[in-house]
């Protein structure tokens, strides 16, 4: 089961770490993606923080901590072949993973009810 | 997810309300056909169709892209003497081009200078037997107009085209596909530009672009736009083509976009422009001078500047895009440089910028250094275009 935030990410939780990426309305309205830059493993984030950036062919966007946390892995995938983010965002283009710091922080995302009702808006 | 680096062009910026967006006379078909439309130089413009930035670049490279760009300015000169060389006599005064030798039926680039020598604007000028027509960008087309009627004035009447849209027809079927309803325009060559009746409509077609490519841009009564658009839209080669990648493809072409790469504090030798500036004009030339900011200009062309505009290719795959401080050393030091237009060529699979550097450091191949997000990136001087551009020179 995935959680988003306001900010367009998604989240799907696995023990005690979570794998972050972009949602499908995130990369329609990015475009083709040519570029991610994704952050070091060992590096943490606060909720919140900047910790990777895509860029589409006209411009750059952050890509926001959805939670604080060290992260554990990256798609080196998505490095190579940016268009995964596209093609896939919720599976194979996923960014990186989180080592959750604070469970308490997931209540305060939303489901995927809350999320479609943020982009019905 | 916050985007941090808009599309490169200032125009953008400008916080107009969507409520009082102008619309071109092509809106509806834009809507239409799923354009995602956003403000642009006071106009609601498509920056992308479904297809997006990356297949639209690559499908004007490989077969013909349609651009509307009925937000520029078209503008006509006429001196009361009903000859375009009394009104290229006039236009002289306000730009460096030569535009009496302009020959009927020819197009020149030309530019729009002020006192201190920088650019106001850049501008297509035609002559078409007894008058000028003139297209300027979007964005500066209210100021341009005033400022050619005060120059200009007891010259020649400046007027705009009432009721007209412009569109172009770019790539490597272009003249295939507009001489299925006009054979004549496969006669034209590069900057050729003259009256064509095109489905019983009377346009103006030049042999010209913005995109590097072979193509056309085509002056079509408001009225009778959309029909001819959508018969060149019925040849599978012809796809819409939005801002976005209008934007890479005049990248790629080593061409200037006005409001970045070019602006008031820019002179047309910095700008490495000195080839619109022909030998009439200047010092020693048969009309030396006698436009604003003549005596910076032509000094300029004969002592050099002390910066110029360079074409960049990042070393990396991170796009460098317009602000990005350039730097000589990969730590130390102060910017020497900057980056104007910047981000990826779908044509090149790669990214590409544009920028102005010190002529020392302006020579192909010179390393520079581009702070991208705190981390300076390699960046080598390039040779522009990137794409050899395909013209077809008379």
């Amino acid at each position: 089961m995935l959680k988003f935030t306001k900010d367009h990410e998604w989240l799907r939780l696995d023990g005690d770490v979570a794998v972050v990426g972009i949602t499908d309305h995130a990369q329609e309205q990015l475009g083709d993606l040519v570029f991610v830059d994704l952050p070091g493993v060992g590096v943490s984030f606060d909720q919140g923080a900047t910790a990777a950036v895509v860029e589409s062919v006209k411009a750059a966007s952050d890509i926001y901590a959805p939670i604080a946390g060290e992260v554990t892995e990256v798609n080196e995938a998505v490095t190579a072949e940016p268009g995964l983010v596209n093609s896939d965002p919720t599976g194979q283009g996923w960014l990186f993973k989180m080592k959750i710091a604070d469970r308490a922080q997931l209540d305060g995302l939303l489901d995927e009810a809350g999320y479609k009702a943020l982009l019905a808006g | 997810m916050t985007e941090t680096a808009p599309e490169t062009a200032p125009e953008t910026s400008g916080a107009t309300s969507p409520a009082a967006l102008a619309r071109t006379p092509l809106d509806a078909l834009h809507r239409r056909l799923g354009a995602r439309m956003v403000p642009f130089a006071g106009y609601a413009m498509p920056v992308q169709y479904p297809a997006g930035i990356l297949q639209e670049h690559l499908h004007t490279r490989e077969k013909a892209g349609l651009f509307d760009v009925s937000h520029m300015g078209q503008l006509v000169l006429r001196a009361p003497s009903g000859k375009a060389e009394d009104a290229a006599r006039a236009l002289e005064t306000l730009v460096p081009a030569d535009i009496v030798s302009l020959a009927p039926g020819r197009q020149r680039y030309a530019l729009l200078t002020d006192d201190a020598g920088g650019i106001r604007d850049d501008l297509m000028v035609s002559n078409q037997g007894d008058h000028l027509f003139v297209v300027v960008n979007a964005a500066c087309k209210v100021a341009d107009e005033a400022h050619l009627r005060d120059g200009l004035a007891g010259l020649c009447t400046v007027e705009p085209l009432a009721d007209r849209a412009l569109v172009a027809l770019q790539g490597p079927r272009a003249e295939a596909a507009l001489a299925a309803l006009a054979p004549e325009v496969a006669a034209m060559r590069f900057m050729d530009a003259r009256p064509v009746t095109i489905l019983g409509a009377a346009c103006l077609v030049s042999r010209s672009g913005y995109t590097g490519e072979d193509g056309y841009e085509i002056s079509i009564p408001a009225d009778r736009v959309e029909e001819i658009c959508e018969t060149l839209l019925n040849t599978p080669d012809v796809a819409l083509i939005g801002l976005g990648a209008r934007d890479s493809l005049r990248l790629e072409a080593g061409l200037c976009l006005y409001g970045s790469d070019l602006d008031t504090t820019t002179t047309p030798v910095e700008a490495a422009l000195e080839w619109s500036i022909q030998k009439a004009r200047r010092t020693g030339g048969a009309r030396a001078g006698g436009f604003p900011g003549a005596d910076v200009i032509l000094r300029q062309l004969a002592e050099g500047a002390t910066r110029r505009r360079v074409g960049l290719l990042p070393e990396g795959r991170a796009p460098v895009r317009a602000h990005t401080a350039l730097y000589r050393d990969a730590e130390a030091g102060a910017p020497a440089g900057e980056v104007t237009s910047g981000g990826f060529g779908p044509s090149i699979g790669a990214p590409v910028a544009m920028g102005y550097v010190p002529v020392a450091d302006a020579a192909v191949g010179t390393l520079l250094h581009a702070d991208v997000r705190g981390r300076r990136l390699p960046v080598r001087v390039a040779a522009m275009p990137v794409v050899p551009n395909r013209y077809k020179r008379p």
